[in-house]
């Protein structure tokens, strides 16, 4: 078996000794959670057909280790929004959202979903971060799947940099309140 | 066996007298307007008159005129269509801004369920007799009636917005 086809995570810093590895349980963790993101489609408009580009064999979304579209909120990490999200619908992302067990990061691909784009009318939510919180937001109208790829990747540096502790400490409490979830 | 519309205005004109007035023909499409306690007896006769036979409710909306007379600021547009000889028309009922109520013709159209219910929704016209009278698009915490001209068509809630760079003047530059 060849394995240069093989490409491997580099580690994390640490302190290489005779049969020893030595690191952060943070970069551990982190290294793992941000290889192994589970990714829950939340499409509704042109976003989603550029993301189903993204995940299929073209671009293959499953190189960076989201092979398993999650249809369940239960089983996902990484929340995808993709498309315009009407204010009627707000209250169902909220759920969805609340849905999803800790930890776990929302992205917002496209113009709508991370302003409401051209649609500066009554009955658009202005941005999804008005009802849940965004960890990173793709531009585009819609982006281009390396758009949505790169705004995956930069997660993933936001997932390997986070600290184990983030999501029991009072700043990302507080964050929840204020959006009023729990 | 064409159906042109003078025939149409005449048995109209013959049937409902004054009820029926203003005809006219608008892009080539016969529009007149009826008095709106006329509407379902109106629409009744244009659908089961073996001559007229309009058989099909093609549309029903509604249209806010500000600045019209205080009993003429809504409006429902019906549009039908006689699919044998393949004639459409239209007509207006027009109504009062202090109680802007009408019969509903679902019983007539079962398709008229679905559109009164929208028009209901974004200008607040009542429909009466309408099985299901309630919000269908909009969200049911809504307060207003979109579509009416007072309402603002932006979401006051926008913040990425520079109005700069949408060739409107910013109160601060």
């Amino acid at each position: 078996m060849s394995t240069d086809k093989v490409k491997m995570v580099d580690a994390p810093q640490g302190h290489v000794g005779q049969g020893f590895f030595a690191t952060k349980l943070d970069s551990v963790v982190g290294l793992a959670r941000a290889n192994s993101l589970w990714p829950l489609p939340f499409a509704t408009s042109c976003c989603g057909i550029e993301f189903m580009a993204t995940m299929a064999a073209n671009y293959d979304v499953a190189r960076f280790g989201s092979e398993r579209m999650s249809f369940s909120p239960r089983q996902a990490d990484m929340l995808l929004v993709m498309g315009t999200i009407s204010k009627k619908m707000a209250p169902i992302l909220r759920q969805v959202y609340e849905q999803m067990a800790e930890p776990k990061w929302v992205i917002a691909v496209g113009a709508c979903a991370s302003s409401g784009g051209v649609f500066d009318t009554y009955s658009v939510l202005q941005g999804i971060d008005k009802v849940i919180p965004v960890d990173v937001y793709v531009p585009g109208c819609p982006p281009r799947p390396e758009q949505i790829l790169d705004g995956i990747l930069r997660l993933q540096e936001i997932v390997k940099s986070e600290s184990v502790n983030r999501r029991g400490s009072e700043v990302y409490k507080e964050l929840l309140n204020s959006y009023n979830i729990k | 066996m064409n159906l042109d519309y003078t025939t149409i205005q005449n048995t109209l004109q013959n049937q409902f007298s004054n009820q029926v007035t203003d005809f006219v023909i608008i892009h080539e499409m016969l529009t007149f307007e009826v008095a709106a306690d006329a509407n379902f007896e109106v629409m009744s006769f244009l659908k089961n008159d073996p001559a007229l036979r309009f058989n099909f409710l093609t549309d029903v909306c509604g249209v806010h005129f500000p600045d019209n007379d205080a009993v003429r600021q809504f409006c429902v547009v019906y549009h039908m269509h006689n699919w044998i000889d393949n004639v459409r028309i239209r007509f207006k009922c027009y109504l009062p801004v202090t109680n802007p109520a009408i019969q509903s013709v679902a019983a007539l159209f079962l398709s008229a369920n679905w559109q009164e219910r929208e028009t209901y929704d974004f200008f607040g016209i009542v429909f009466k007799g309408h099985p299901q009278l309630k919000r269908i698009l909009n969200m049911d915490e809504m307060t207003v009636f979109p579509l009416r001209k007072e309402f603002p068509l932006e979401d006051g809630g926008r913040t990425d917005k520079d109005d700069r760079f949408f060739g409107r003047e910013s109160s601060c530059v």
